[in-house]
């Protein structure tokens, strides 16, 4: 996934995590919190999110098809903002704000590795035990997601109903035996630390 | 009910980063008292399975789906501080590998998601589960009940910020995301009941649901109780009153003359006995929200009831 894209650098890959991280937060504060009818920071905006995909050297269609993955939910709810009077022009300026915002958050994610951005979480003091967890969920995440995929792939094989209760169970059961398997893993996962001298 | 950039103003989502940095600090720390050191690893091991186990589709209707969100399985599973870490890194995991949800309103979402829907899902399953007499099947009941709680208050609390941000009129914006999670609550139930009857029936030694919290862990929760609360005060409890007016606005603004009809239409259970400064508009809705919440708690018992295990033994053993 986010890897093997990170693999072929251009030269927003190559620059150092914590500079990115700021920017983008930076970027995105302030396209978030300017006002809905700043048309002309938009197109600034936009005009600056293009330069950096191109910049970027990332495909062009990964990072569309990243973007159209997560519109939908953002103009799904930017649809409460047409109720109020005039609401047309507001729901363009939120989507517009929205979008920018979720392009900068992707160009992020599409160059930089998640465990360099985790080392910047680190070094501004974010406490550790949280880090430590969102390392190992992140570590873990894609091993779980394919374990997933296999209960699953299992249970279609030996499942000949295509009733929705038995759908439910299925994914219920799956869900369930995940949870087991991470349980049980989470223990050996403690003794591999131990044994790798992870202090008690 | 991920709120993505660009949706809170700046005073909504720097409240939403002080009021959750301040809840998941106080759960990083009963998490780190309360869980013996070789759980430690469980916790990011839990947050991958609740980011895998959201990927899980339960067909609904017509070709759409649903799935999971977890923070009330969580809870029963884990205990709340460590649901809430778990689910504080799955969702700063989704903003920061998946730009879903946003990096400004990061603070918000964890706010709703990682520190309300566990807390109040978990309160809401102990009280129950306490109350229906600590059997597996009220342990599926009240599991069912809290995740339906759960949804719900983390929805209004999304909405109270949605509406303090000046997105649209708390009028709109609560009732709709409401309804829509009063439903949604439902579908969260079910999984939920369904996945911990299927733990219940491969491993029954992972819930530790029959025990009580020890009180050294249950009062490391007060002080995230009290962040809750606050965080329903400044969010929720601003529009519970604020609401008729909001809705009031907007059906004038809309001219849907719909609502004087459907009042007259539907008959006032206590005509004569209008509260003085109380809106039948206030009244109505507090009575569908009643109905929907006894339906909601009605239907948890239900399916509790045919989830329980039984002593017959059936063929879908673990896959």
């Amino acid at each position: 996934m986010t890897p093997a894209v990170v693999a072929r650098a251009g030269p927003l890959h190559r620059l150092p995590a914590g500079l990115k991280l700021a920017a983008a937060t930076a970027g995105v504060v302030g396209l978030a919190f300017a006002p809905r009818d700043a048309f002309a920071v938009f197109g600034g905006g936009a005009a600056v999110v293009v330069l950096l995909v191109l910049l970027s050297r990332v495909p062009p269609g990964r990072f569309l098809r990243r973007l159209l993955l997560v519109e939908p939910f953002a103009a799904g709810a930017a649809l409460l903002a047409l109720f109020p009077p005039g609401g047309l022009l507001w729901f363009l300026g939120l989507l517009a704000r929205t979008t920018l915002c979720l392009a900068l958050l992707i160009l992020l994610t599409l160059t930089t590795r998640f465990t360099d951005l985790l080392g910047v979480l680190r070094r501004i003091r974010l406490p550790r035990l949280f880090v430590t967890t969102l390392a190992l969920a992140h570590r873990y995440l894609f091993v779980l997601a394919e374990e997933a995929a296999r209960l699953r792939r299992a249970r279609k094989s030996r499942t000949f109903s295509r009733r929705r209760g038995a759908a439910w169970r299925g994914s219920a059961a799956v869900a369930a035996g995940l949870f087991i398997r991470s349980f049980d893993r989470a223990e050996r996962v403690h003794r591999a630390m131990r044994a790798r001298g992870l202090p008690e | 009910m991920h709120i993505p950039d660009g949706f809170l103003d700046v005073k909504t989502a720097a409240a939403g980063f002080v009021l959750a940095g301040a809840a998941l600090g106080l759960a990083l720390r009963s998490a780190r008292r309360a869980l013996p050191p070789e759980r430690v690893p469980l916790l990011g091991l839990a947050a991958a399975f609740l980011f895998a186990a959201q990927m899980l589709n339960f067909p609904v209707a017509g070709g759409t789906s649903g799935h999971l969100l977890g923070a009330t399985l969580a809870a029963v599973l884990l205990g709340p501080g460590a649901a809430a870490v778990a689910m504080a890194s799955v969702l700063t995991l989704q903003c920061l590998l998946f730009a879903d949800g946003g990096l400004t309103a990061l603070g918000a979402n964890l706010l709703n998601m990682a520190v309300i829907a566990p807390a109040v899902g978990y309160a809401a399953y102990s009280l129950a589960f306490r109350a229906a007499g600590r059997t597996p099947r009220a342990c599926l009941f009240a599991a069912a009940w809290g995740a339906w709680c759960s949804t719900v208050v983390a929805a209004l609390c999304a909405a109270g910020q949605l509406s303090l941000s000046g997105l649209a009129p708390a009028g709109v914006v609560f009732p709709a995301m409401a309804l829509v999670h009063m439903l949604i609550g439902l579908f969260e139930a079910a999984i939920t009941a369904l996945v911990l009857a299927a733990v219940m029936k491969a491993r029954p030694d992972l819930l530790t649901g029959g025990e009580e919290a020890p009180p050294a862990r249950a009062a490391g929760l007060v002080p995230i109780g009290l962040c809750v609360a606050a965080a329903l005060a400044l969010f929720v409890a601003p529009f519970a009153c604020g609401w008729p007016d909001g809705l009031e606005h907007v059906a004038e603004r809309l001219g849907f003359a719909m609502r004087a009809a459907e009042i007259t239409a539907l008959p006032a259970p206590l005509p004569d006995y209008a509260i003085p400064g109380l809106d039948p508009a206030v009244l109505s809705a507090a009575l569908a929200g009643l109905a929907g919440t006894a339906a909601a708690f009605l239907a948890s018992w239900l399916f509790a009831r045919a989830l329980a295990p039984r002593p017959r033994v059936e063929g879908s053993g673990r896959a």
